[in-house]
């Protein structure tokens, strides 16, 4: 079995709604369990299962956390459900198939870091998943799951719902909390950090929806159990979302450590009509896009970092070879170019300049001048932006230009002999 | 502390520093442009990117706090890619037709990309044909030119606390406009300038009435006077190299008359007369149980300020005309009958710290039942130094002249007009001796004078304690006018300028004035009061003169009828 469920354990064993299903299929267990235990105790096993942050960059979650409980003020809890890049649709499908999965991993972070306010911001674009968090959030209210005095005890918490407007930048922390107290979505200068300074300026823990997930089971099983789940570098499992030309196109949760090949043939059955797979891009349009023959490797976020770029949230997007490579990697600049803040000037001015460019690579007029621009933009965008979406938005163009480098001077030598 | 090393060299720094500080602090050059010395970091224009070794990202040196033992390279071969990668980016979203700019060789995105070296731009134009914005009479903005860099922004926001710009819409479209992208005469903009003073090219510029000035300077039929506002003098001398270090005011008198003026007048006079009739007001309010705390009026920007948002506190501004009125006023009719002259003949120009004072002079009731202005052009001290440039005037080879009588003679007191605290300053002098009737053994009031925001001072008036207030840049006065509105406002005299600094740091002064130029140009005020032989505005002889032979006193019918004005809310 490739498969290993347990962030998805419950979906379809109930209808997301009820809460006494949710229990009776051992809800709230974890929550329990971590109101006998101390602050500290719980962020002492969220480091041993060694849980990394699921939203794309993979950052340690008890770090943060632990970040948080140096705090004495008022604190606030995030959760970014804004899921916006291209390819995924996993946080959407945690939150409609068990929401209180979700609610219970946030009051355990809430009650762990002393927070006693929470947002969950969802993607506009979710109307059932904004409807269904508004339904759970009241009943686990009554039932006194939220609210004041959760089972008894002295915590209080109150979660939010807020609804995205539609920028894919919101997605960012910052850009996502700016929108939060009501202001175009832009980033900040970092430092300082969230939990240093976050919504209205109070330290705030910020998780994809994903992270949060995963807290129920490692309070209730234990860090060291979960930490035996997954690869070398990487623990626990991911939620995989496999689209593109491939049979079965879904959600599939495997551990990390599988391979992506094994993803793609054995869960995905390999591409449709069986015409071979020309390249895979993993992370949405923010990530990698490689050639076949490197598919044999690990979903892992340290094996990624020779293309300079993080596993990110989990999307596998398989291409076939009827595809244009040059439409696809101007399709993703594309998308940056429309969804670019426009705070700083690479990002703002660099994105128009790309596209410029491929165009002329899909067109059949580029030069070996444009290609030497494009390397440069694409390197001085990577490098120099303020915030993550200029940071990987490059990342398709100097994917390729290293992996298909015969497909950039065949394109360019085609042009000279027109 | 932290040792790093910057371009193989060691330093020791404190921990609190960015990168670029350190850089500064042991004289490495890194460029900057969206960085501005009093404002806030807001790293977008990325120009300031280094190398840390062992780091793939380039970080801007700016918001990068330094770190014990981080390696850095100021200028490596990735850095210097980037750098001029990004320039040529904004050059290509930006209208470079340079010549055709008032900015040319003044220009901060100019100088930047002579200094690294582009030649040549790999990249396609994008600028768009966008209108340009001059439907008001202080300012235009032309956004073709704008980078973005965010700098206006900040300074309306946070300094000023008015919030008229905003970064709108997204991506290469991203704008820096105000709400809906009105113009800025349909809002609540006070025209105060500083926007235009810390733009690093020619986006926002203050509108250019040069031209008007010259066909006037040139025409036979109009006897043109001008009228210099005291913190003119203290700062021009910033821009010719040849001024270094003095206050040139005779070289000033000089240049205006080689420009053509018939007569050149001293703002200073009608801000002694501001001090005449502005103390007698708060001495009036003060003995019939008046509206009280009396604020200044002689901010233009503050004025507007107050008519847009606060315009149930207007009762309580002075309803003196700012010294640039005074004298507009007194030269369209005193001057005029004086010399004989229809209005029309008389042409009269301000140069001036400020862009809300072309607004101010455009204002209804600055202007007579025929469209008659009392003055009829505002120039900036950039503009002067624009004619001044176009006139080739050496000040090298200048004599110095003196003011031109009968509006030439001025006391120290109202050299201080052009510093925060300086209005109080003067009225205090005139105040307490008239209050009191014996001359004041001290003519400094320390409290009223420097930088702090918010200054407060108090003293005791024929045994009753009076207490007064200053504040300077609008964010700041903000406190004092809730003070008015929840009547816990224990003042009884406010003076309020809408810039940073006062006038000396107004949005028509020289480009790159900051904390350290304004701080310059307040000692040389403050200087140049202490060398004058009369330094109370009630003692100037032409002031006097001039009740004697025609106002007859402060707060006469006459003067009401010239020298004093209304508030409107808007
Ligand atoms: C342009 C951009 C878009 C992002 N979009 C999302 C998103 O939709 N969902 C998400 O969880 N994280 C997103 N992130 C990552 C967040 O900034 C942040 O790292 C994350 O919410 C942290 O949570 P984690 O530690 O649980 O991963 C985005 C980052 C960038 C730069
Ligand atoms: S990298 Fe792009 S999205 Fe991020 S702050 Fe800069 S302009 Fe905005
Ligand atoms: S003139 Fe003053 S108030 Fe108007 S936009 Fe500029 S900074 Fe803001
Ligand atoms: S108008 Fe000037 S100060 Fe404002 S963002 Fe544009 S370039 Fe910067």
């Amino acid at each position: 079995m490739l498969e290993k469920r347990i962030l998805t354990q419950r979906f379809n064993k109930y209808d997301g709604l009820s809460i006494r299903q949710y229990i009776d299929l051992d809800g709230f267990k974890a929550l329990e369990k971590a109101f006998s235990m101390s602050s500290q105790q719980i962020i002492e096993e969220i480091k041993l299962s060694q849980l990394t942050g699921r939203g794309g960059a993979g950052f340690p979650t008890y770090i943060k956390m632990q970040a948080m409980l140096n705090e004495t003020r008022d604190k606030y809890l995030v959760c970014n459900a804004d899921e916006g890049e291209p390819g995924h649709f996993k946080d959407r499908h945690l939150i409609e198939k068990d929401p209180y999965q979700l609610i219970e991993g946030m009051v355990i972070s809430a009650y762990a870091v002393g927070a006693n306010k929470g947002y969950i911001y969802v993607r506009g674009e979710y109307n059932n998943a904004i409807q269904q968090l508004e339904k759970t959030i009241k009943i686990a209210t009554t039932k006194g799951y939220l609210g004041n005095h959760i089972c008894d005890s002295d915590f209080s918490f109150e979660l939010v719902v807020r609804r995205g407007a539609g920028a894919y930048v919101c997605g960012e922390e910052f850009a996502l909390m700016e929108s939060i107290e009501g202001k175009p979505g832009r980033t900040r200068v970092k430092p300082p950090f969230p939990t240093e300074k976050g919504i209205f300026d109070y330290p705030t823990l910020i998780n994809n929806v994903e992270t949060f997930c995963n807290l129920p089971t490692i309070i209730e099983h234990g860090g060291e159990h979960y930490s035996t789940i997954g690869s070398n570098h990487a623990k626990g499992t991911k939620l995989i979302c496999l689209s593109g030309n491939v049979k079965h196109k879904g959600l599939y949760e495997v551990p990390y450590g599988t391979s992506i090949n094994d993803v793609i043939s054995e869960l995905g059955g390999g591409t449709a009509n069986d015409i071979p797979i020309q390249m895979v891009q993993i992370g949405g349009a923010c990530g990698p896009i490689i050639p076949p023959r490197l598919l044999n490797m690990d979903i892992d976020n340290e094996a990624f970092e020779i293309f300079d770029a993080k596993m990110g949230a989990g999307a596998i997007i398989v291409i076939d070879e009827n595809y244009d490579l040059f439409e696809i990697v101007l399709r993703n600049m594309q998308f940056f170019l429309h969804e670019s803040c426009g705070k700083c000037a690479p990002c703002r001015e660099g994105h128009i300049q790309i596209v410029k460019l491929l165009q002329k690579f899909v067109n059949y007029q580029a030069t070996h001048k444009d290609y030497v621009s494009l390397q440069s933009l694409a390197e001085v965008i990577h490098t120099t932006t303020l915030c993550g979406l200029g940071q990987t938005s490059p990342t398709s163009v100097i994917s390729t230009m290293t992996y298909f480098k015969e497909a950039y001077d065949k394109r360019i030598n085609q042009q000279n002999k027109e | 502390m932290a040792t790093i090393t910057m371009n193989n060299q060691q330093l020791e720094v404190t921990n609190e520093m960015t990168i670029l500080e350190a850089a500064k602090a042991h004289n490495i050059n890194i460029p900057t442009l969206c960085h501005y010395p009093d404002l806030a970091i807001n790293s977008d224009c990325r120009i300031c990117v280094v190398e840390i070794e062992g780091k793939r990202m380039l970080p801007t040196s700016c918001s990068t706090p330094v770190q014990d033992g981080m390696v850095i390279y100021t200028n490596s071969p990735r850095v210097l890619q980037a750098r001029k990668t990004i320039t040529e980016l904004m050059l290509s979203s930006h209208d470079a037709n340079c010549t055709a700019c008032t900015r040319n060789m003044r220009c901060e995105l100019q100088t930047l990309s002579k200094n690294l070296g582009i030649d040549i731009n790999r990249f396609e134009p994008t600028y768009k044909d966008l209108p340009i914005d001059d439907n008001n009479p202080s300012l235009v903005r032309n956004m073709n030119r704008c980078i973005k860099c965010g700098r206006c922004v900040d300074v309306c926001k946070t300094v000023q606390g008015v919030h008229v710009l905003e970064r709108m819409g997204r991506s290469n479209e991203m704008m820096i406009a105000p709400a809906f992208n009105q113009s800025l005469n349909n809002l609540i903009c006070t025209y105060c300038g500083q926007c235009a003073n810390v733009c690093p090219v020619g986006a926002i510029m203050e509108k250019d009435d040069t031209d008007l000035v010259w066909e006037n300077l040139h025409n036979p039929k109009k006897r043109t006077l001008v009228q210099v506002a005291p913190a003119v003098r203290v700062a021009i001398g910033e821009s010719f190299h040849s001024l270094d270090d003095t206050v040139p005011i005779g070289k000033l008198v000089s240049a205006l008359k080689h420009l053509g003026f018939d007569e050149v007048y001293d703002t200073n006079f009608t801000a002694d007369l501001t001090i005449m009739e502005e103390g007698n007001e708060l001495i009036y309010r003060i003995q019939n149980d008046d509206v009280l705390p009396m604020m200044t009026s002689c901010c233009p920007g503050w004025i507007n300020y107050v008519e847009q948002h606060h315009s149930d506190i207007l009762k309580h501004i002075s309803s003196c005309k700012s010294p640039q009125q005074m004298f507009g006023a007194l030269a369209k009719n005193y001057y005029k009958e004086q010399e004989n002259l229809n209005k029309e003949d008389i042409f009269v120009v301000s140069i001036m710290p400020c862009t809300a004072k072309k607004y101010e002079a455009k204002r209804e009731e600055f202007t007579d039942q025929y469209d008659n202005p009392d003055v009829d052009v505002v120039l900036t001290t950039r503009e002067l130094e624009k004619m001044f440039r176009q006139m080739g005037v050496d000040f090298d080879q200048l004599d110095n002249r003196d003011f031109d009588e009968p509006f030439g003679m001025t006391s120290g007191a109202a050299q201080l007009f052009g510093a925060s605290g300086g209005v109080m300053e003067a009225a205090l002098r005139t105040v307490t001796e008239v209050l009191s009737g014996k001359p004041l053994k001290s003519l400094d009031f320390s409290a009223v004078r420097g930088m702090d925001g918010i200054k407060e001072a108090s003293f005791n008036l024929k045994g009753q304690e009076i207490k007064v207030a200053v504040s300077h840049s609008l964010s700041n006065a903000e406190q004092l006018i809730q003070g008015i509105k929840d009547g816990t406002s224990p003042y009884t005299f406010i003076e309020i300028m809408a810039c940073p600094g006062g006038c000396i740091g107004g949005g028509g002064q020289p480009y790159g004035t900051d904390s350290a130029s304004r701080l310059k140009r307040m000692e040389t005020t403050y200087r140049v009061d202490l060398e004058k032989d009369i330094r109370k505005s009630h003692d100037n002889p032409a002031i006097k003169t001039l009740y004697d032979n025609y106002l007859q006193k402060p707060l006469s019918e006459l003067s009401h009828h010239l020298l004093h004005t209304r508030y409107y809310p808007r």
